[in-house]
This record gives structure tokens, sequence and C-alpha cells, in this order.
């Protein structure tokens, strides 16, 4: 018997269609995955599971959960069921929880809600939840703030909040999304863990393919708000029969083909001695035993806080054209490292060096020929447009440090060209970015890094809010540019497939150093130091789950 | 959070301070000569030297500075030029009647505010909160003194509820004072419960969209729970800003309303001071709403630190 039952399941918000025809079943102890790309309407599948949904949602079909008709339920008896019956995970862990509440209040509430037990009950039972989640009461008691939680601590108290009544069913939604891949394994353990003592029904909606093969005994794949494929998840991804299915898998597994001429100069003396082009290469960049501090939390009026060391004593540097990745865990400083490498914060001490020039210390106006050499890709290709401007202004915005400023006619010219580059049409100039989908916009902000024909291109986590798809065309983009324009990259990610397929180096970031550094095959393949280790066994891998399902199932 | 306090009471003493400078000084440029005017147009020019002399103002600048700043920190704000009695007294005669009102007022702008401001943001877009932004978008527009004759004319004079003006003093019990002052802090509290409403209700919605609201909903909590337990303290930052405020304008803008209920109050003091050039009554009635001010803003970011946590342990 299914715990949860999806039949026919379509849904419409005002006159857009979201989902049609959706069917998907839960049993209990199971782990269903939910994959789909961005907008193919995983989320809202959820919260009508809950029957969250926007006002003007309507839903047709039949969503049958323990024996209740979800869809025709009143409000009363959903209350019941949520928070009680059915758990709920959210992605984001920074914004999940109320900030003025303390996390022994918020675990307590849906236990006293639903079980009208008394306060020192529900704070007994919160606690034994919150112990039970990892956070243990010495260094977590129930008087604590979000505020004071990391990002993995706090989704752990979401997950207290979700399974505090031991619910039937637990519907996670993209969980692990916004944590890095360390945390990730620990949240997705700490899940598995939970199915396995409550004999728990666990939905878990993902983008991420390699983790949901990781766990889930059966996936169903939407697109577009339909199902695409359904069924047990070693088989469906192993036979990929549907086309979808097989699109998704391979984008996922993407590396782009780039030849690897810069690397074989670097590894082999003889080759390097015999290529005078080769030789050439004096370091691009160059950073010297470099250290921030920021001022610590003052504890007391009299003492001065220790500062906190962000980033401690790195030295390093990158060749021309050649693409190194800087990975570690969230908090590990590469941020930090990477605002100083752009002259945009100021180290405590240390130096760096650009061409040949000292760039740390220097005036806005010093900077401005290494403005132009460097250039830098966000992670959000939302937020990092002004949506009342063209393209063709936010894409010729580096142009002032330019040395001459561009007549009109040669900035549309530049403009035209640098989105000629990331296979965008020189007509989209015109438009607002508004008109552009995520991939698309940030092929704009790839067009507004090399507009000024830069050296190096800092881009921090590029791909990690694109879907699997569009990721891989991204990061194809940045293998063509890197081998067209010669540009070196310095790549800021928690995402060890990202750095292995588009990088020749990999240095390894932890609590503000780095402590592994080398070819990225190498590195990732053998990890020698505990950090690097850590890192990668906790990747999250679509080959190897899938072997291991496999294997697992004879 | 010791540090967020004190940081908090230096700003407040610093500002008052420089308060007091500003308005010392901006009353010594001001023309009028108060001992000429005490003495009526037919004084020689001796008889003005010496009550000059007398009343200190010949003395620096400086040092009639000081001289004031010290008598106010021991409550000796010196004596009126036109009454001949010390200011305290007529200050504590007026304080009695616009500290109640503005208490009674500020209660009543709360209590009417926040359940609308609440009944509108759970209906957000709906005929229930079209009709109360209506009525609050009235509430706004309608000049408190034709809204206070309204009053007098339906409780006053109809009704004969209350009475249409005056006050009886509270030696003639609290409940006559309290009588004289309801129709008049109605008058006060209607339009800025209106402007509270509206910032207690946008301050709501932009709460209701964040995502802890949708984890409360997600526990089983009904939307009504969510509203008051999760989204209210939230909305209050705000909410108590515009308190604040609020509370500075009806301790000394109720010269209006107190002109038309023919309250003897403190924005009564000042209009009639400065007329009659009572300079000592005028600095006086000003610092304190000056030390009011800044006392009330000191309560307001104290109360921010008791709403958000975050503020306690940030500084």
């Amino acid at each position: 018997m299914s715990l949860l039952e999806i039949q026919r399941l379509s849904l419409s918000i005002g006159d857009t269609p979201i989902l049609r025809d959706v069917e998907l079943s839960v049993a209990p102890s199971e782990v269903m995955g939910l994959v789909g790309e961005s907008g193919s309407g995983k989320s809202i599948t959820a919260l009508t599971v809950m029957r969250l949904l926007p006002w003007a949602a309507r839903a047709t079909g039949r969503v049958v959960f323990d024996g209740i008709d979800i869809l025709a339920a009143s409000e009363d008896q959903m209350c019941a069921l949520r928070g009680d019956d059915i758990g709920m995970v959210f992605q984001e862990p920074m914004t999940a929880l109320n900030p003025v509440k303390t996390i022994g209040e918020q675990v307590a509430e849906g236990i006293r809600w639903h079980t009208r037990a008394s306060r020192a009950d529900a704070e007994d039972r919160a606690r034994k939840m919150l112990d039970r989640v990892g956070l243990p009461s010495a260094k977590f008691p129930l008087s604590r703030y979000p505020h004071e939680l990391s990002g993995g601590q706090r989704q752990r108290v979401v997950i207290a909040i979700a399974c505090a009544l031991k619910p039937k069913l637990l519907i996670a939604d993209e969980p692990t999304t916004a944590l890095d891949v360390v945390l990730q394994a620990q949240i997705l353990d700490l899940l598995r863990d939970l199915v396995a003592e409550n004999r728990m029904g666990l939905l878990l909606i993902s983008h991420d393919l390699a983790v949901v093969t990781e766990m889930a005994d059966r996936i169903t794949i939407l697109r577009h708000g339909e199902v695409m494929e359904a069924g047990d998840t070693a088989r469906t991804l192993s036979e990929q029969l549907h086309p979808y299915t097989r699109q998704l898998a391979q984008a996922s597994m993407h590396v782009p083909a780039r030849a690897r001429a810069h690397e074989v100069g670097q590894d082999n003396p003889q080759l390097q001695a015999a290529n005078p082009l080769l030789q050439v290469a004096k370091p691009l960049l160059q950073v010297e035993s470099l250290t921030r501090d920021y001022p610590g939390r003052r504890k007391s009026l009299l003492k001065r806080a220790a500062p906190i060391r962000a980033v401690v004593d790195v030295s390093f540097s990158i060749d021309p054209g050649q693409s190194v990745a800087l990975v570690g865990r969230s908090g590990c400083g590469k941020s930090t490292l990477a605002r100083m490498v752009l002259a945009l914060d100021g180290p405590t001490s240390g130096t760096i060096r650009f061409r040949d020039q000292v760039i740390t210390g220097k005036s806005e106006a010093e900077l401005k020929p290494a403005r132009r050499d460097m250039q830098v890709v966000f992670q959000d290709p939302y937020g990092s447009f002004d949506p009342r401007q063209k393209v063709e202004k936010l894409v010729a915005e580096p142009l002032h440090v330019l040395g001459k400023k561009p007549t009109n006619a040669e900035r549309r010219e530049m403009v035209a060209k640098a989105l000629h580059e990331v296979g965008l049409s020189p007509r989209d100039m015109d438009k607002y970015p508004h008109e552009f989908s995520g991939g698309q916009r940030q092929r704009l902000s790839i067009a507004r890094a090399i507009i000024t024909r830069p050296k190096l291109v800092v881009a921090d986590e590029p791909v990690s809010a694109l879907d699997v798809s569009i990721r891989a065309q991204i990061l194809d983009l940045f293998a063509e540019l890197n081998q067209k324009l010669g540009v070196a990259y310095l790549f800021i990610t928690h995402d060890l497939t990202v750095a292995r397929a588009i990088t020749d180096q990999v240095m390894v970031m932890h609590d503000g150093k780095i402590v592994e550094r080398g070819r990225t095959s190498d590195v990732l393949d053998h990890p020698q130091s505990e950090p690097a280790k850590a890192l990668v066994t906790a990747a999250p891998d679509l080959h190897r789950a899938i072997a291991r399902r496999l294997q697992e199932q004879g | 959070m010791t540090v967020y306090l004190l940081k908090r009471l230096a700003i407040a003493l610093i500002t008052l301070v420089l308060a007091s400078m500003v308005v010392f000084a901006v009353l010594e440029i001001i023309p009028g000569d108060p001992a000429r005017l005490m003495l009526g147009l037919n004084a020689s020019a001796d008889q003005v030297e010496l009550l000059r002399n007398q009343m200190g103002l010949n003395a620096p600048l400086a040092l009639r500075y000081l001289h004031w700043a010290g008598g106010l920190l021991s409550l000796d704000f010196g004596r009126s030029y036109t009454y001949s009695v010390p200011v305290i007294d007529l200050v504590r005669e007026r304080v009695v009647v616009s500290l109640p009102l503005a208490l009674i007022a500020l209660a009543l702008s709360t209590i009417i505010a926040i359940p609308v401001g609440l009944f509108s943001a759970g209906r957000h877009g709906r005929a229930g909160d079209t009709i109360a932004m209506g009525a609050a978008q009235l509430g706004v527009a309608v000049p408190n003194f034709w809204f206070a004759l309204m009053l007098i004319y339906l409780f006053a004079v109809w009704l004969r509820l209350v009475p249409s003006g005056g006050f009886p003093g509270w030696s003639a019990g609290v409940w006559p004072a309290l009588k004289s002052l309801i129709l008049p802090a109605i008058a006060l509290a209607l339009p800025q419960a209106a402007i509270l409403a509206r910032v207690t209700r946008s301050a709501l919605i932009e709460v209701l969209n964040e995502d802890y609201i949708r984890t409360a909903r997600a526990k089983g909590l009904p939307f009504r729970a969510v509203l008051w337990r999760h989204a209210l303290r939230n909305a209050m930052i705000p909410v108590l800003t515009i308190l604040g405020l609020q509370f500075a304008f009806l301790l000394a803008g109720t010269i209006i309303i107190e002109n038309v209920f023919y309250l003897p109050g403190l924005g009564r003091l000042v209009f009639q001071a400065i007329t009659q050039r009572d300079l000592i009554v005028v600095e006086s009635v000003v610092m304190l709403l000056v030390a009011a001010v800044i006392a009330v803003n000191l309560l307001v970011d104290l109360s921010y630190a008791v709403v958000d946590p975050r503020l306690r342990s940030r500084q």
C-alpha cells in the first residue's frame, strides 16, 4: 500500500498551466526521488501535498495520503496533518527559521501544537530531537537563536522541526542545494537514518541526479510539469531509455573538450624548453603570503577580541591562459581570497602582483589598468544585473576602465562582438535582462567579463545556480573562450565536477590556508590532505552512485 | 548587549547636549529684548539696563549657556518673564495634561492600528483589506480639528456624555479629568492609527513572504496563529519606529487640538510664550520636549533589541 498516491494531478496558477497529469507514489520507508530542472514543477508538487499552494492555484486530480483525500480535505484537517504526519524540509536553511525565536521554541512549537503537551514536556522532546539530528545540548542549548548557527546546523534544526513528531512522510525540497558537499553528505546520511529508524517515506526533490541516485529507491523525472519517466533508480539511469533521462544524465557528467596545451608544457620541462612559446610564460598572477584578518566579536568592553583569520599566509601563482580551481567548504576563505585578487578588498599583509605590477595598497586610479585585464563572473545571473538597463549598457559597463573612451559606434561594435562570442545575437543588445533565461543571463555576464579582453577572469560559483543542461553549455563556453582568447581562469567552486570539467589545476583551501595544490585529475583522484579527501569522498558522483546501486541489487 | 546599550545611551546624551546648544543659540539670535518687554514701553534705558543686569542678560554668551544648562540639570528653569513665577511650576501644570493625553492617544492608536494591520495583511488583496485600507486612507486625509468638532457635536452636545472642552484638573477627581481627555485623545489617535495601520500591514505583508513563515505553516499552525506568533514580532521594527515618532508628535504637536478643546497643555504654553517673547519659558519647554523625544528614541532603540535577538549580539 502506498503512503502517498498522486494520480493525474494537474495544476494551474491563473491561466498558466504548471503541472499536467502527474503520477507519483511513495511507500512507507521508501525514498522517492523527484528530479527535474528549474520550473519543472517539483516544488509545486511538494506544496500540493502540503496544500501550501499560492492563493490563485487550482489543482485537479487525486492526491491521497494515508487514506485522506488531500485536495478535498478541510483546512483544519490539513493543519492536523502538516507537521504531524507530513513533515517538510526546505532548500534555504539560512532563511527557513524565524530569526526572533530560539531554536528550542521553534522545535517545541509543533510538538505542543499537535500533542497539547506541556511546555516542559515539549521542550524535553525538542531537546531529544535536536540531540538526534546532531546538535548536542552542550554546544546547542534550546536557547540558541538561528543567527548563532551555521547553514548546515540550521538545516539540522529544520529537519528536527519536520521530524519531531515522527511523520509518516517527509518531503525534502532541495535540502542540501545550499550547502557544501561535506555538509550535504552529512545531511543526506541523517535523512537516510531517519527513514530507516521510523519507517518514514521520503520524497526527495532535487535537480542533482547524483544526489538522488545515491538516495532514492525509485525516481520520477519531471519536465515542464509532466512526468517523463519513472521507475527503479538504478535501472532507469543505467538503461536511460527515455531521451530526456539520457540528456539529463549526460549533462550531469559533461566534460568540455579542451586541448590541454598549457598543462603539457608545464609538466614536461623538456617540451617547455623546446617550445619557446611556452617559455615566455611569466606568471600572470602572483600571490605572496597573503593574510586577511577581520576584527572579531567583542565579548567584553575591556578586552579586545581576537581577530578572525579569513585567509592565512596564502601564496600561489597563475600562468597566462591557465585555468585554476579554488575549492573548499563554505566559510574556508575562498571568496575573501577572490575579493582580494580582484582588489575589491585589501589584505592585512602580503602582496598580490598582477602582470608584474603590485596591486595591493593601490588607489582606484592606479588600479585602472589592472581592472581592465581582470574581470569577474558571479554566481547569481539574476542578481547581478540592473533590471532597468538595456543589455548594451550592462555589457559595456567595464569599458569605463579603458584608457580611451570608445565612441558610441565603437561601443556598439564591441558589445556586438562580445555577445557573438558568448553565443548570443548582437540583436539582443537592445533587450532588457528579464527577457533572457537564467543560462542566457549567465552568458551576458560572461560577455560583460570578456568585453575588455581581460587576461584573467575570476568566476565565483559561475554555474551552481544553473540547471545541468545549461550548466554543460556554460562550461563549454568557458572552455571555448579559454582556448580562443587565452584568458586564464580562477574558478571558485565547491563543486568538484565543475573543477574536473574545466580546470588544469586545483587548489584546496581549508580554514584560510591552501592545503593542497596539484593537477586537477591528480588531486581529485588521489587527494593527499585530509580536507581534500573529505571533499572528494563527500562529492556525489553519478557514475559511482549508479554502479553502487547496480551492485547492491546484484 | 551592554555594548549596544551603552552606545545608544552615549549617542542620546551627545544629542541632548548638541540640541541644548542649538535651542539656546537660536533663541539668542532672534530679535526682541525680554527686559524691555517686561518693563513695558515707558521704561527708561537705565531701568532696562538694571533689569538686564539682574537677569544676567549682559553676561558672556558661553557663561549664560552654562548657567542655563546647569539650571536645567537641577530642574531650575528660572522664572518666567511674563508671569514672574518659576518656569517649572508652569510646566508642571501643563505636563499633567499633555502627558496623559499623549499616552491615551498613543494607546488608542496602537489598539486600533495593530489589529487592523493584522486583519488587512491576512486578507492581502481581498475585499476586507481594500475596505480597511480605504478607511485608513480616509483617516489620514480627514483633518483632526474637523474630526474633533464632529466628536464634540456628537458626544458632548448631542449625547451629553462628556464635557465639550476645558480641563477640571486632577484635583477634581480622576474620572472627571479623564472624561475631558477622552475626546481629544480620540481626535488625536485616529489619524495616527490610520498611519500606523498602514505601516503594520505593509511590514506584515513583507514578513509573510519570508521562508520561515512557510516553515511555520509546514508545522501545522493555522494561518492565524502564524500571523500572530511568527509574523507580528518580525514586523515590529518599523511599527516601533513610527510609534516613537508619533509619541513625540503627540507630546508637542497638539496645539490645534488643545485649542479646539480649550485644554491647558504644553503646546498652548509654548505658543503663548512665543507671542509674549517669554524666552525662558520657550527655551525650557523646548528643551523638555527635546529631552522627551530623545528619551523615547532611546526607548525605541532598546525595544529593537528586545524584539530582535540579532541586534543584541551584533552590538
